[in-house]
């Protein structure tokens, strides 16, 4: 017998991240490093933890080892608990067959035992792909304020952004009359960050009805929300404002990234009230030579630098060698920058090595195309010989 | 694999005495080091890469910053369901804590009779290494020693009780003297001790039966001709913190990278706890060379041959140089610090000039407003 939880957690995590290319070759989306020293995950988590929500399940599925390892008790995330905490849920076998997650209802679906054990009032819905700081708890009071069935939150974007995102359109006092996804011609600027909570007797019902549905794709967006709205269900929005950031494409995870060198973004990690928590790599501080010249940049335990770093972001155990440099760039575990190299506006996956001269990347005011100027991404563990040129925007998966 | 057979006691308040502005607020063992480091990290590593699984932690007095610090020891990774550690505070009626190494030694005997390893050892925590115990252990076993004693070679430390010992060709002590060696290098005991704990009991019991309280004297100076005591040489960039002095060197020998990649050996690692500080930051002005940074600090001045801790914020124009600035504390505008020691935050406000010099630090204690 478990004891009874107000509101569980699902987080969805199984995503490949198909649009970071390089960076998710071998780890889920949620798993792909962030901010020197975090992965996405650690958000929702520690957002989780410091919400007060204790029980949350992790739904798996690609490439799940880096994720699984790194979740492992959850002790980071102060998750280890003795029936809440962190648990990993991965689609597995039954005695009539096994099924992979479907679509994100089909894996909530796939766990409606999980959930049932702490009887919750509340599920919250999560996804692994964003970066954000929110308090759910107040999520969840606004719910139970409105009588809510389902509540999404949202946020204000630009209108003439509006229509690459999921709109929700909402009468004055923020309940939800029409969803409105990718609109041509939005009518407001709300977009929804996939944050839902619902209450769970509604929830069960329309993922049991979901399921007899063999037209349906399983999908919360496509299927089981829009479901609930055409049955009349009470469905509320929202409203979240500050920081919030996709970071599913190479170029939005590299101004995420950014965004942390800029006092004037709203996103503040040293913040004691409110702290990002992770798996701790255990490594001294780090060093910076004789030759080192740092600035306006981000760098983390372990790291040994002698040469140039501006706007950048260096996490856990990297090297940078005298005579290298690096500008607007983002290094992540182990990567190792040999002497003379130079490497602009690139991303450097774990333990990559950029070899003695070599040149990753290029400048936007050097290029003669902006149309075809981009990121440069080189996936993890990969070698970058001595005097190589890798242009900008290209993708290196294999030793060069 | 099994664990060795071997298990550690760390005597956390040995030598507090000799960083009276340190040890005021916590004992020796809890002494920051190396950025994010406490002088107890070292030895709990120690003992947990070389297979120890059952520590005891003897503590006398000043230990709530220690105890904070440990934790149930998962950093370590010594919480465990059988074994792990174990904390040792005093257990006594009488004013008097502690006389000695002995008198907790004997405090403590229904724990070894507790513990099924056969073998004991005894660390201080005023050494700063990466010491693989194992090899003490392989050598105690095939020297045949009744006890192994850890030195190391070069100028005794000033210290009022220091363990000056001989050794013959086969590493066994022949002579002990118990103070200054005014001859020059010598070797001198660390305060590591290895030996059988049925061997240590009977000889606590004997001396203890006999009112002799001093380790050193009483149990190996005493029974050098009947006890085969053996020395065991430490490798190099093993510091012992003897002083304020040696305590600022030995810090500052970390800016050497030979010295760092030795103490920190990404194969025999040394474990802290973990405080999930956002990662440093440097900003438009930071010009830092030479100096190990921990996470969290926020840097805009200016920052050479100096270690600072965690979230440390050096503002625009202040000139940090040859200092260590532990956890918390702020350096404001236009400061400047010279061989300066500032302990936990401290704040240093705008326009303040601190300097020491190289053999005589300034220390600012914990908290203080300059």
């Amino acid at each position: 017998m478990f004891r009874k939880q107000e509101c569980v957690a699902m987080l969805l995590a199984g995503g490949q991240g198909s649009r970071l290319y390089a960076l998710t070759r071998n780890l889920a989306k949620p798993a792909v490093p962030y901010g020197g020293k975090y992965r996405i995950i650690d958000f929702p988590l520690s957002n989780c933890i410091n919400s007060g929500i204790e029980t949350v399940g992790v739904l798996t599925q690609y490439q799940p080892l880096v994720l699984n390892d790194y979740i492992g008790s959850g002790q980071p995330w102060d998750l280890d608990r003795m029936e809440a905490g962190v648990h990993v849920l991965p689609p597995y076998q039954r005695s009539r067959g096994g099924d992979w997650y479907k679509g994100t209802a089909n894996a909530i679906y796939q766990n409606i035992a999980f959930i049932e054990r702490y009887d919750p009032e509340y599920v919250l819905v999560l996804s692994g792909d964003h970066i954000y700081k929110m308090d759910y708890s107040k999520m969840i009071e606004e719910h139970k304020r409105n009588k809510a069935d389902c509540t999404i939150a949202v946020i204000e974007v630009e209108m003439s952004e509006a229509s690459r995102f999921g709109i929700l359109n909402t009468k004055p006092d923020g309940m939800i009359y029409e969803f409105d996804e990718k609109p041509a011609r939005p009518k407001s600027n709300l977009a929804s960050m996939g944050i839902y909570v619902f209450s769970w007797d509604k929830l069960r019902h329309y993922l049991n009805q979901d399921e007899e549905n063999p037209q349906s794709q399983n999908d919360f967006g496509r299927d089981v929300l829009p479901a609930m709205l055409n049955k009349g269900e009470r469905m509320f929005s929202y409203r979240f404002s500050g920081y919030w950031k996709d970071v599913g494409t190479i170029d939005s995870l590299w101004e995420a990234n950014m965004d942390l060198l800029n006092p004037k973004i709203p996103l503040d990690l040293s913040e004691t009230d409110w702290k990002i928590y992770s798996r701790n790599p255990g490594l001294p501080p780090h060093y910076l030579g004789a030759t080192a010249e740092v600035q306006n940049s981000m760098i983390c335990e372990g790291s040994k630098i002698h040469g140039k770093v501006d706007f950048s972001v260096l996490f856990s155990g990297v090297t940078v060698s005298q005579g290298a440099e690096v500008r607007d760039s983002i290094l992540m575990p182990g990567a190792k920058i040999l002497p003379g190299a130079r490497v602009n506006y690139a991303i450097v996956a774990e333990n990559a090595v950029i070899g003695t001269d070599a040149v990753v990347g290029s400048r936007p005011e050097e290029s003669p195309n902006l149309d075809e100027w981009g990121i440069a991404v080189i996936a993890a563990g990969i070698n970058v010989g001595s005097g190589s040129v890798v242009p900008s925007k290209s993708m290196v998966e294999s030793d060069i | 694999m099994r664990n060795n057979n071997v298990l550690g006691i760390v005597f956390s308040n040995m030598y507090d005495e000799v960083l009276p502005g340190l040890t005021a607020v916590r004992p020796m063992g809890s002494v920051p080091f190396a950025g994010r480091y406490r002088l107890i990290d070292f030895t709990l590593s120690n003992f947990v890469n070389s297979g120890i699984s059952k520590v005891g932690i003897i503590t006398r007095n000043n230990y709530q910053s220690l105890m904070d610090h440990i934790g149930s020891g998962k950093s370590w990774d010594l919480s465990r369901k059988n074994e792990g550690l174990y904390f040792l505070p005093p257990f006594t009626m009488s004013d008097e804590l502690y006389a000695g190494r002995i008198a907790s030694l004997i405090d403590i005997r229904p724990f070894f009779r507790n513990a099924r390893e056969e073998y004991v050892i005894l660390s201080d925590c005023h050494v700063a290494g990466n010491i693989d115990i194992n090899n003490i252990i392989k050598e105690h076993i095939s020297s045949g020693a009744d006890i192994t004693v850890a030195c190391r070679h070069g100028f005794a430390p000033p210290l009022k009780d220091n363990l000056i010992m001989w050794m013959n060709a086969e590493n066994r002590i022949i002579d002990i003297v118990l103070g200054q060696h005014p001859a020059g290098e010598c070797d001198y005991g660390v305060g590591l001790y290895l030996m059988r704990k049925d061997l240590m009991v009977g000889m606590l019991e004997a001396a203890a039966s006999r009112n002799q309280m001093n380790f050193d004297r009483d149990i190996l100076l005493r029974h050098l001709g009947d006890v085969n005591i053996h020395g065991y040489r430490l490798p190099e960039h093993t510091s012992v913190i003897s002083s304020l002095g040696s305590y600022f060197k030995a810090n500052m020998a970390l800016l050497n990278t030979n010295v760092l990649e030795s103490l920190f050996d990404p194969q025999r690692p040394i474990y802290t706890k973990v405080r999930d500080a956002a990662p440093a930051l440097y900003g438009l002005h930071a010009s830092v060379s030479n100096s190990l940074v921990a996470d969290g600090c926020f840097i805009e001045g200016r920052v050479h041959n100096s270690i600072l801790f965690r979230d440390v914020r050096i503002a625009r124009d202040a000139v940090v140089e040859n200092s260590i600035v532990m956890q918390g504390s702020v350096i404001c505008e236009r400061t400047s610090l010279n061989y300066s020691v500032l302990d936990k935050d401290v704040v240093v406000k705008a326009g303040r000039v601190l300097s020491g010099a190289e053999d005589y630090p300034l220390f600012i204690n914990k908290g203080t407003v300059v």
